[in-house]
């Protein structure tokens, strides 16, 4: 294959990773930046999306379409619930100090990885794509007759993958919407602007918190499941889904919906472009030194306000 | 209206407040004095539930101190706090809505109306991000905000602080007016010039505890006092 198809479907690769990553890392940033809490165990949420997608499909055993739409269904709900609960149990007890915290998810990291070992077990599970068609891709060159129009030999992708992407545009596009557009999503801005003062207009803040812990977990969720028939579910695979998500956050800048969204979609782009002509190693590698420089020279991150 | 006996209250360990009582009746500018560190600030909180405390803090019969703070509010508590406090990354209209939101369900689209009547220069500016606006623009959208709710008591702490002589007229005259509807008007200040012509009475704390009171009579005479109690 030629570079120029060769890198197309390096980036249609990283397109995937981008879309959801970006699903992912968007309720990373929407907790800490309304609750000013990391959540380190945001990982294990994407885990469980993709293991309650198993789980689903395989106790309701219906076809792939129905099987599929059930587990996008329930596997955020279920998630969703049992953060809430985590921050009505922990957090809430903590009231929410930045740094006690991250110690209390990182305890509910491990204790939800192991539950997760010691019921569903050590091995990766599949679950069926609802629909899965190659679609080869054509590829236009400036040959010597001219324009030439042909479909290169594996320059393809399925049906399913283009969907992954769709669903997370339109996913990001609703959430952008809900924030900008509804009461509840004036009230969390207000909560993140102003915590006290949210209260002194009446905002029940303890409950806009469970509310929102729940919604990011629930798009870790959507996330886990969305890659589920891509990737396999696995106990262990929030670890490199929680690295990444904090690269794109720390990247975009905290609690930046737009920032992140942009550094999704150039960390995923240039994993897959990197991974696929080098090695994924370096992909990983270079996105950290990333972090790091970013760090260093704008440490607000490319979209972040002043902090505060 | 309102009653607070033997309030106490603080951050943490830190006392602030060592039994105040205080009261504010509708129709009525009750202005709340004393030096820097003396609790005006930490009282303001304490009614509005965002600090722990103990004691009564009753508000037409209903004790304040009892509900969650969200609901302080809703029972008609409206507040400018010190330093204005705007959601400044939310636009002015997001910002009256917030107000909107607290008060009854009833009415909202002419209580927007209404306040931008009395702050025609919020109009101009309704899609601005309200950090962006001018210092006075600022207090004006706070106090908005607070009256939004349809408040019968309204709490302002230091409204005029590092304002143009210009805007701190029009912030006076909105206090007034509000006055004279009605309200109850519960004001932190301590340029004693505005307190002679606004105060219909003045209480002064010291140390988190009460001073001095002042009915609107006797304060033409108590300037000197007054300015001894506040070492001004």
């Amino acid at each position: 294959m030629d570079f120029g198809p060769y890198l197309m479907l390096a980036m249609l690769e990283g397109a995937v990773l981008a879309a959801v990553l970006a699903l992912m890392a968007s309720g990373l940033s929407l907790v800490f930046g309304v609750m000013r809490v990391v959540n380190v165990a945001h990982g294990e949420f994407y885990m469980l999306g993709a293991v309650v997608a198993w789980a689903v499909t395989t106790l309701l055993g219906a076809g792939p379409v129905l099987n599929f739409v059930a587990a996008l269904i329930v596997a955020p709900l279920v998630v969703g619930a049992m953060a809430a609960a985590a921050d009505m149990v922990i957090l809430k007890r903590l009231n929410y100090d930045p740094e006690r915290t991250i110690v209390a998810t990182i305890g509910l990291l491990y204790i939800l990885q192991q539950l997760t070992l010691m019921t569903y077990g050590a091995d990766a599970r599949p679950v069926v794509a609802p629909f899965n068609e190659r679609i080869a891709l054509p590829w236009v060159e400036w040959g010597d007759k001219g324009l030439s129009f042909y479909f290169p030999w594996g320059l393809s992708t399925t049906s399913y993958k283009l969907f992954v992407i769709a669903a997370a545009v339109v996913l990001i596009a609703a959430l952008k919407l809900f924030m900008a557009k509804t009461r509840a999503g004036l009230i969390m801005r207000a909560t993140q602007g102003d915590r006290e003062m949210a209260t002194a207009f009446g905002v029940p803040v303890e409950r806009v918190y469970a509310l929102v812990f729940g919604g990011g977990a629930a798009l870790a969720a959507l996330a886990g499941v969305l890659i589920v028939p891509i990737q396999q579910a696995h106990y262990l695979m929030g670890g490199d889904a929680l690295l990444l998500s904090f690269i794109v956050v720390i990247i975009g800048g905290l609690g930046s919906l737009s920032g992140t969204i942009v550094a999704a979609i150039l960390i995923g782009l240039s994993d897959g472009i990197i991974s696929v002509f080098f090695t994924p190693t370096l992909a990983k590698m270079i996105a950290t030194l990333a972090v790091a420089l970013v760090l260093v020279f704008r440490p607000q991150g490319l979209f972040g306000g002043t902090s505060r | 209206m309102l009653k607070i006996e033997g309030l106490r209250a603080g951050y943490g360990a830190a006392e602030v407040l060592r039994g105040v009582s205080l009261s504010a009746e509708p129709g009525e500018i009750t202005v709340l004095m004393g030096r820097n560190g003396a609790g005006k600030t930490t009282l303001m909180k304490a009614i509005m539930g965002l600090v722990k405390t103990s004691g009564r803090i009753e508000l037409d019969g209903t004790d304040l101190a009892a509900l969650p703070p969200h609901q302080v509010p809703r029972q008609g508590v409206g507040y400018v706090p010190q330093g204005r406090r705007l959601f400044a990354e939310l636009s002015v209209a997001e910002n009256l809505e917030m107000g909107l939101g607290a008060g009854p369900a009833q009415g909202r689209a002419a209580t927007r109306e209404e306040m931008l009547e009395l702050f025609p220069r919020l109009r101009e500016r309704l899609h601005q991000r309200a950090g962006t606006l001018s210092g006075g623009e600022q207090q004006m959208l706070a106090t908005a905000r607070a009256l939004c709710l349809k408040p019968k008591l309204l709490l302002l702490d230091e409204p005029t602080e590092g304002l143009q002589p210009s805007m701190i007229g029009a912030i006076r005259q909105v206090m007034v007016t509000m006055r004279d509807r009605g309200l109850a008007v519960l004001l932190v200040e301590q340029r004693i010039e505005a307190v002679l012509e606004l105060a219909d009475r003045v209480s002064v704390i010291e140390m988190g505890r009460n001073a001095e009171d002042f009915s609107r009579a006797a304060l033409s005479g108590a300037e000197g006092r007054l300015r001894a109690r506040l070492g001004v």
